[in-house]
């Protein structure tokens, strides 16, 4: 990634979190408080004041987890096509590349992770929420089977609100085929270290995001399978306050441990190594 | 017929549900209860029986056929037990051999708070993981509704077939036009959008067969033939075929 495209990423990732005011401040969701650019991105997206976690693009993602200049991207070039002539499926692609300045809503590649090779999946929340169509499918199973190839072990980041309707079925199968390539991975002895963040949900929540031999959350990820507008329109229900979120999901017993952002890279660190053999 | 007219047909009361098709099937069947970690959910039908000369295990998606039956199924809607019970059965499966049946029918897997928390995001996942790799052959049929993921965690077969009159689809249509056009009148856009009729999934290359409505002691016969089929694959040449026929969905 050229230093140009890198810059363009780094503005974009605060829409998400906080309104750009001026080029170098943005005012924080949670506080409103107005923040230096400059002194979030420092402080990995995190907001100094209150602590709120910005939404963080997929490529920063994969640099903040991974060893400088170690990553090595795969199957950049694969883009999405309007395959059930969906209506305004079109414009909705190119929008999301735009904004996102992707081709896709996952990044692929190999990195070095603590001096150990390490193939690594970022999602990213500004493609399409994230959605999974053929093309997030596809990348993701490419490297599972490529891992499993290599003997390689699979840090994935999640974030997605589910399976893209636009694609209809082809879209929903894609769980199904990259579970398959998920636990072809496991059956070799390969490890698969999850990390969810805000939010992963639907399709994606009922399959690679649930199927790690280590399932990590940041704080505060929503976590769940349906809405939580669609649970409460159903069955007239009013949610507990901490529906959904990791630290709830984690009483319930689906996730092992939450991590902040500033301890994730030494987290899975730790936990490659203990995996060395 | 409309695309949507098909979903609010798959949808009426009076259809044949998962337990028609289990007398038909498997007359002596045997029912079992039970995930063995919470509960038994009772949208989830599930046992063994004689498919003519074989031992099958059969599991169902079951509505119900009044409005006390349905609520005492969950409308057919399965909770994150439901899918547990489906799987250890099918792991059972697995160990004496038998071939499995899946007769789906749901509008979706169970919405709630519960559901939530017990996990239905992993039971559906688990199913995905387990199924991609039992070791026996599998037969998944759409008799009806095949709503989303909580329809898709019992068909990760080697064969999917569908009912002429059934879907299977992402979303409801419903869903669909109110989270992209927040117009539900739209819902008919989205069903003619969505590729979710049995003969446009079967152009897809998604499902595997398309059966004929109401003559069940033809599709009895013809899912004999299958199951006889399958059995007689080796098993690694079988979960190779598997992976393949999901692996190749989108590309
Ligand atoms: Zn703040």
């Amino acid at each position: 990634m050229g230093l140009k495209t890198f810059f363009l990423h780094a503005n974009n990732e605060l829409e998400s979190g906080g309104q750009m005011l001026r080029p170098r401040k943005v005012c924080c969701k949670e506080c409103q408080r107005q923040i230096p650019v400059s002194k979030i991105r420092k402080n990995n997206f995190v907001c100094p004041e209150c602590g709120y976690y910005f939404t963080m693009r997929a490529r920063r993602r994969i640099l903040m987890l991974t060893d400088k200049r170690s990553f090595i991207e795969l199957d950049r070039d694969l883009e999405s096509i309007n395959i059930l002539d969906f209506p305004d499926y079109d414009e909705k692609l190119s929008a999301a590349r735009e904004k996102s300045r992707e081709k896709e809503g996952v990044i692929c590649g190999t990195a070095r992770i603590g001096g150990k090779e390490t193939a690594i999946f970022s999602m990213d929340a500004n493609f399409m929420m994230g959605s999974m169509g053929a093309v997030v499918g596809e990348k993701i199973t490419r490297l599972f089977e490529y891992a499993t190839e290599k003997k390689l072990s699979v840090v994935g980041v999640t974030v997605s609100g589910g399976a893209r309707m636009q694609e209809g079925m082809i879209s929903l199968m894609q769980m199904s085929k990259v579970s398959a390539a998920i636990k072809r991975h496991s059956n070799l002895g390969n490890l698969y270290i999850v990390l969810l963040t805000n939010p992963t949900t639907g399709g994606v929540d009922a399959s690679l995001a649930m199927q790690g031999d280590i399932t990590l959350a940041e704080p505060n990820a929503r976590v769940g399978f349906a809405g939580p507008r669609v649970i409460e329109k159903s069955l007239n229900q009013t949610l507990p306050k901490d529906f959904q979120k990791a630290s709830r999901v984690l009483e319930c017993g689906f996730i092992d441990a939450i991590v902040p952002r500033k301890q994730q890279k030494e987290y899975i660190e730790k936990l490659l190594v203990l995996h060395d053999v | 017929m409309e695309d949507y007219e098909i979903v609010l047909g798959a949808r009426k009361e009076g259809r044949f549900t998962a337990v028609d098709y289990i007398c038909e099937f498997v007359p002596d069947f045997v029912e079992f209860h039970g995930d063995r970690l919470y509960g038994d959910d009772s949208a989830v039908i599930g046992g063994i029986g004689y498919l003519k000369d074989v031992p099958v295990t059969v599991i169902g998606i079951e509505k119900g056929k009044n409005t006390q039956e349905r609520i005492q199924h969950h409308f057919g809607s399965a909770h994150p037990e439901g899918y547990r019970k489906a799987l250890r059965l099918m792991k059972q499966a697995e160990k004496f051999h038998r071939p499995v049946l899946c007769i789906v029918d749901t509008s979706g897997a169970f919405c709630g708070i519960e559901a939530e928390e017990r996990g239905q995001g992993r039971a559906i996942a688990d199913n995905l993981y387990e199924m991609s790799d039992l070791k026996t052959p599998i037969l998944s049929m759409i008799v009806g509704e095949g709503g989303s993921g909580g329809a898709l965690a019992l068909c990760h077969s080697d064969a999917i077939w569908m009912m002429e009159d059934a879907y299977f689809s992402v979303v409801s249509p419903e869903s669909c036009a109110n989270i992209l056009w927040k117009d539900i009148q739209k819902a008919n856009v989205a069903a003619q959008s969505l590729a979710l009729t049995a003969p446009k999934l079967y152009k897809l290359g998604l499902i595997d067969k398309i059966c004929k409505p109401g003559d069940l002691k033809s599709l009895k016969e013809e899912i004999y033939q299958q199951i006889q089929y399958l059995k007689g694959q080796r098993i690694e040449k079988l979960l190779d075929d598997r992976y393949m026929r999901f692996r190749k969905v989108g590309y």
